[in-house]
């Protein structure tokens, strides 16, 4: 898994950000995570513990949002949220679906103190 | 110290992405054509590749780039037998190639010699689907013994890709493989996406596969 490179990356936004915002210590940062973007929470943890250690991010809490995964069937127009696996419509039991949700990956927000 | 929230809203491929366009502009401007071949370990990405670097010579100059996660040369030995210009990219035990190893690698090749360029990614269908190269093709290879239910385990996979290969259909009889519900899964992550069932052991199936690619190459050059 990628987590170690998923870690530096969000480490690196996050100090940018601080920066510009001539913050002294970053408290919290916030993370949208799609369902379908296959990020393994804990290791991102894990990492983070390591690298953030001697940056002003040192302590900050990473909070991840998780956004389900959401189908919408071209057929009939239902939209579902995908629990398990993929699945079929709900509603008409259709395969010609569009992923319209879960894909996210991305910082939202950091918290800073000045 | 008052507590001050800072709206980001960046990717965090971002930086990737960005160094991955980079790579695009600097295949365009030696006219070289590059394909990211992703798969599991074993799918038969070095056999694929073989064959297809067979069926393009001598129209096409071309060359490889071995990702490998470890620095072992079985897979550039074979592309070096055919006297073809290979690179091998070590990602030291990273799961995947990402653009800046790629940019790295692309230095020690003769571009504007080259045609086309085959990425042989680091065998896995997790990690190379998050990290975009700057190729003009995306391309994933599923086997038959892999199963059929693996769209539904891997979808990001499914849905980044131009092209996908079915390869090892010789095995089918043989194997547990329900190809209704694999392309169901496949029509739910990437409709209509362009699909070759073939075996690269046998060589049935790789001239549609090959006149395709012919055809891809020679409408992206009049571009
Ligand atoms: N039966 C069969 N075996 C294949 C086929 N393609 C590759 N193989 C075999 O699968 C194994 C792994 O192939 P390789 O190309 O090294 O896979 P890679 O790890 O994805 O590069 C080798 O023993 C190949 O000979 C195929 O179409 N049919
Ligand atoms: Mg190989
Ligand atoms: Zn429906």
């Amino acid at each position: 898994m990628h987590e170690l490179a998923v870690t530096e990356s969000v480490l690196e936004i996050a100090l940018r950000h601080a920066n510009q915002a001539n913050a002294n210590r970053v408290t919290d940062i916030y993370l949208i995570v799609g369902k379908l973007s296959s990020i393994v929470d804990d290791s991102v943890q894990f990492y983070w513990n390591m690298i953030a250690e001697n940056t002003i991010c040192q302590d900050a809490r990473l909070h991840f949002k998780r956004v389900p995964a959401r189908l919408k069937c071209l057929d009939c127009q239902q939209e579902f949220e995908v629990v398990e696996s993929l699945s079929p419509c709900p509603q008409c039991g259709g395969f010609h679906l569009k992923i319209i949700g879960g894909e996210e990956f991305y910082v939202e927000s950091i918290i800073v103190e000045k | 110290m008052s507590p001050t929230r800072v709206p980001v809203v960046e990717k965090i491929f971002d930086a990737n992405d960005q160094v991955a366009q980079q790579n695009r502009a600097y295949f365009d401007r030696h006219h070289t054509f590059a394909i990211n071949v992703m798969a599991s370990p074993g799918a038969g990405k070095t056999t694929f590749i073989l064959k297809t670097l067979e069926a393009l010579t001598p129209k096409y100059r071309l060359a490889v780039i071995e990702g490998d996660t470890a620095p072992v040369t079985i897979d550039s030995d074979k592309v070096s037998a055919l006297g073809l210009p290979v690179v091998q990219i070590n990602t030291g035990g990273d799961c995947h190639l990402d653009a800046v190893m790629l940019h790295a690698g692309l230095q020690s090749l003769p571009l504007e010699n080259i045609d086309i360029v085959l990425i042989e990614n680091v065998g896995n269908l997790i990690c190379p689907a998050a990290f975009k190269l700057g190729s003009h093709l995306n391309l994933l290879i599923a086997s038959t013994p892999e199963g059929d239910d693996k769209p539904y385990k891997y979808p990001n996979m499914y849905r980044g890709i131009d092209v996908l290969i079915i390869n090892k259909m010789d095995l089918l009889p043989y194997v547990d493989f329900n190809m209704a519900n694999f392309q169901r899964g496949v029509e739910i992550l990437n409709p209509g996406l362009r699909t070759f069932p073939l075996s690269a052991k046998t060589g049935d199936g790789m001239s549609d596969w090959i006149n395709w690619l012919d055809e891809v190459v020679q409408q992206h050059r009049q571009k």
